[in-house]
């Protein structure tokens, strides 16, 4: 589904992204973890094609597409979904308004037809109440005054009524309590399915206890220096990162 | 400059005494005073030469709303309807209401109209406003509301002033005086709109006694070549609150003045505005924040988008005179330029002699937010709709500030409308 070779980035002239290799196929669930500063939200803001972000080398296949050569708009129609570590706040556009901006332009692109507003709507509230947030939410300007924890449960209601095939979550689980981590992980398991893929972004093995990763990566110094299964996990949290060689690639 | 008087003299409208007294002082003071030019501070950025052609008195229409191009807005409460400038009563519906009086000028009783000659003129000042004194010449009619002591008004008052001069220009000639006696509560909505080019000296008084609340919004819904020279101006008595909202769509030339007076302590205004630009359009926002007393409060918000080869002014002066201490004020005038060609003179003025006081002031002028285009695009909305939007959003932010439901109900969809923007507007409504 989502081929990464040799990936090089940089922002503002600085080197961020130093050669990363990832594959990950249909239904499958990855995490990466790696220490402060390594790169994480830069893969994700790549991937999404963020003004400012230069890739200088490599290439990104996502679905049979070079993902590189689309448009930001063009990556989410053909299903690539990320959620922010740091969700924008919109002032003066309601939830509700954006969201169905949001579906109705996908769907559209996917030649299917547009909501009507009734069923949009009771859609809209079955994804707020999956997501424990209070229908109020829905009148409100996108994500403007929310906590850190309803930001996250916004973008995972994005993410349930968008439907796509690739989910990248950026420290979703940041800031988090248990409950609301339960919350996050049992609509991303809802989710789950043979033709969609998952790239969790996280400092914490926790929410690994929630979502059974196929795969964990370490991404250290702009590159995948370790792969392995979810044990390697519970390891790097015992263990901390620096018992790994950021010279050697697993 | 063509002459402004004479056709709305000629139209002779037989008035009672007292408002022939106003209109001879009126006629003495505009016959002696000089328009303002270019050259005059106060209208460096806004030329009058579009008043510079001869006007005609407008005349009175039976044809119905349809056939005027007036769309009532649905706003829930009484309504007034004037249409170039002739009262309308098929058009209005006033409902009945203990706690107010709600009367034309023409037909106030001798109470009424003493507190007409009392108030009239009492708050709007000819220095800073010259254009009241050809409003006060050709006075004929006009509406006092007068919200009775410690009472609450059942439900909002919409005036709405309409011109359907199409081919000609038309010149006429509007007056709102508000009374909010102590301890009252109202909510009033000024609506202009019209079709053609006519000429509209569209002048409000707002008088809010101790305690007293006001909601006030203006809109001008005016075509693209209307004129308009406006004035609000308001005197806030101690603990008063006014709420003020204006909303301006283009306008060949169209000027308005808002003077906000706080005369005793503790008074409070929340104005906000935004004006929307396109074509060869001009607004001109002039405000003017007097804190003459201690302890009153201003946040001032006014929000604009301009575009093509249209321009825009505004000045917010804020004066906090000498015994004005733990005043606090905010004012902040956001511009987007949606082209190269477009202009925004924007100039805060602060004149501060009071050292004990709190007051922030902000001016810009931007292009969208980045962030938020690509947030937006990242969901799979293409980026010109994006920009509709985040357009639509920039000042759709000051609606959701009102308090009125049935107005933000009105303005959503109009602005969704103006910016093209295939909106699921009021869905969130729905939702609540
Ligand atoms: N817009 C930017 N401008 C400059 N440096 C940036 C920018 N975004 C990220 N960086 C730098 O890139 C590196 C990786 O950041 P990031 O991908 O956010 O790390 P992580 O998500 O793994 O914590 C950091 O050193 C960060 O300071
Ligand atoms: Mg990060």
């Amino acid at each position: 589904m989502l081929s990464i070779k040799d990936l090089h980035a940089e922002v503002e002239a600085k080197n961020i992204l130093k050669g990363l290799n990832l594959e990950i196929r249909e239904g499958e669930v990855h995490a990466i973890m790696g220490p402060n500063g390594s790169g994480k939200s830069t893969l994700g803001h790549v991937l999404s094609g963020r003004p400012g972000y230069e890739i200088t080398q490599g290439n990104v296949e996502f679905l049979g597409k070079d993902l590189l050569d689309l448009d930001t708009e063009e990556r989410a129609h053909l299903g690539l979904f990320l959620a922010f570590q740091y969700p924008v706040e919109i002032p003066g556009v309601s939830n509700m308004e954006f969201l169905k901006a949001s579906v109705d332009a996908v769907r559209e692109s996917q030649g299917a037809s547009a909501y009507d507003t009734v069923s949009f709507t009771r859609r809209a509230r079955e994804a707020c109440a999956a997501v424990d947030l209070d229908q109020g939410f829905l009148k409100r300007g996108v994500n403007e005054g929310f906590s850190g924890g309803e930001k996250k449960r916004n973008e995972l209601m994005q993410m349930m009524l968008l439907e796509p095939r690739l989910c990248i979550l950026d420290e979703t689980d940041s800031g988090l309590d248990i409950d609301a981590l339960q919350v996050v992980a049992n609509g991303v398991n809802a989710m789950r399915s043979e033709s969609r893929s998952f790239l969790l972004v996280t400092h914490y093995q926790r929410l690994l206890d929630y979502i059974e990763p196929d795969f964990v990566h370490v991404l250290a110094g702009g590159r995948i220096i370790k792969s392995g299964e979810k044990s390697l996990a519970l390891e790097l949290e015992a263990k901390g990162y620096s018992w790994l060689d950021e010279g050697k690639v697993a | 400059m063509a002459d402004l008087l004479t056709p709305q003299l000629n139209a002779e409208t037989p008035v009672s005494d007292w408002l022939q007294a106003r209109r001879l002082a009126g006629l003495a003071a505009w016959e002696s005073s000089d328009l303002p030019t270019r050259k005059t501070e106060e209208w460096k950025y806004t030329s009058l030469f579009a008043l510079q052609q001869p006007f005609m008195a407008a005349s009175e229409t039976a044809e119905s709303a349809e056939e005027i191009g007036l769309e009532l807005p649905q706003l829930e409460g009484s309504r007034l309807v004037f249409v170039n400038g002739f009262w309308r009563e098929d058009l209005s519906d006033i409902l009945p209401d203990a706690a107010i009086e709600l009367v034309r000028f023409s037909e106030a009783d001798p109470t009424q109209a003493a507190l007409i000659v009392q108030h009239l003129g009492s708050v709007v000042t000819g220095n800073k406003h010259p254009f009241s004194a050809l409003n006060d010449a050709v006075l004929a009619d006009g509406v006092f509301f007068r919200i009775l002591k410690g009472s609450k008004a059942a439900c909002p008052i919409q005036l709405v002033w309409h011109n359907s001069h199409q081919a000609d220009a038309a010149i006429n000639s509007q007056r709102l005086l508000v009374l909010a006696e102590q301890h009252s509560e109202a909510t009033v909505v000024e609506h202009f709109s019209g079709q053609g080019h006519s000429f509209t000296n569209g002048l409000s008084e707002l008088i809010l006694e101790t305690g007293a609340t006001l909601n006030h919004s203006r809109l001008h819904l005016e075509s693209a070549e209307a004129l308009h020279i406006g004035g609000l101006h308001a005197a806030l008595e101690r603990d008063a609150t006014l709420n003020s909202f204006h909303v301006a769509f283009g306008g060949k030339l169209k000027r308005v003045d808002i003077v906000i007076n706080h005369q005793g302590r503790g008074a409070h205004c929340q104005l906000d505005g935004m004006y929307l630009l396109r074509g060869q359009e001009h607004v001109d926002y002039h405000t003017c924040i007097e804190h003459a007393v201690p302890h009153c409060t201003t946040d001032e918000t006014f929000r604009g988008i301009v575009g093509d080869k249209a321009s825009a002014v505004f000045n917010g002066r804020i004066h906090i005179h000498p015994d004005a201490q733990k005043t606090r004020a905010e004012l902040s005038n956001k511009n987007l330029l949606t082209s190269a060609t477009a202009e925004v003179n924007t100039k805060p003025e602060l004149e501060i002699y009071a050292d004990d006081v709190r007051c922030a002031h902000g001016a810009t002028v931007a292009q969208l937010d980045e962030s938020m285009l690509h947030y937006l695009r990242t969901r799979g909305i293409p980026a010109d709709e994006a920009l509709v939007l985040l357009s639509y959003g920039f000042v759709n932010a000051l609606v959701e500030k009102q308090r009125l439901d049935s107005l933000r109900g009105y303005l959503k969809p109009l602005l969704a409308d103006y910016f093209g923007a295939a909106l699921a507007v009021g869905s969130d409504d729905a939702a609540g």
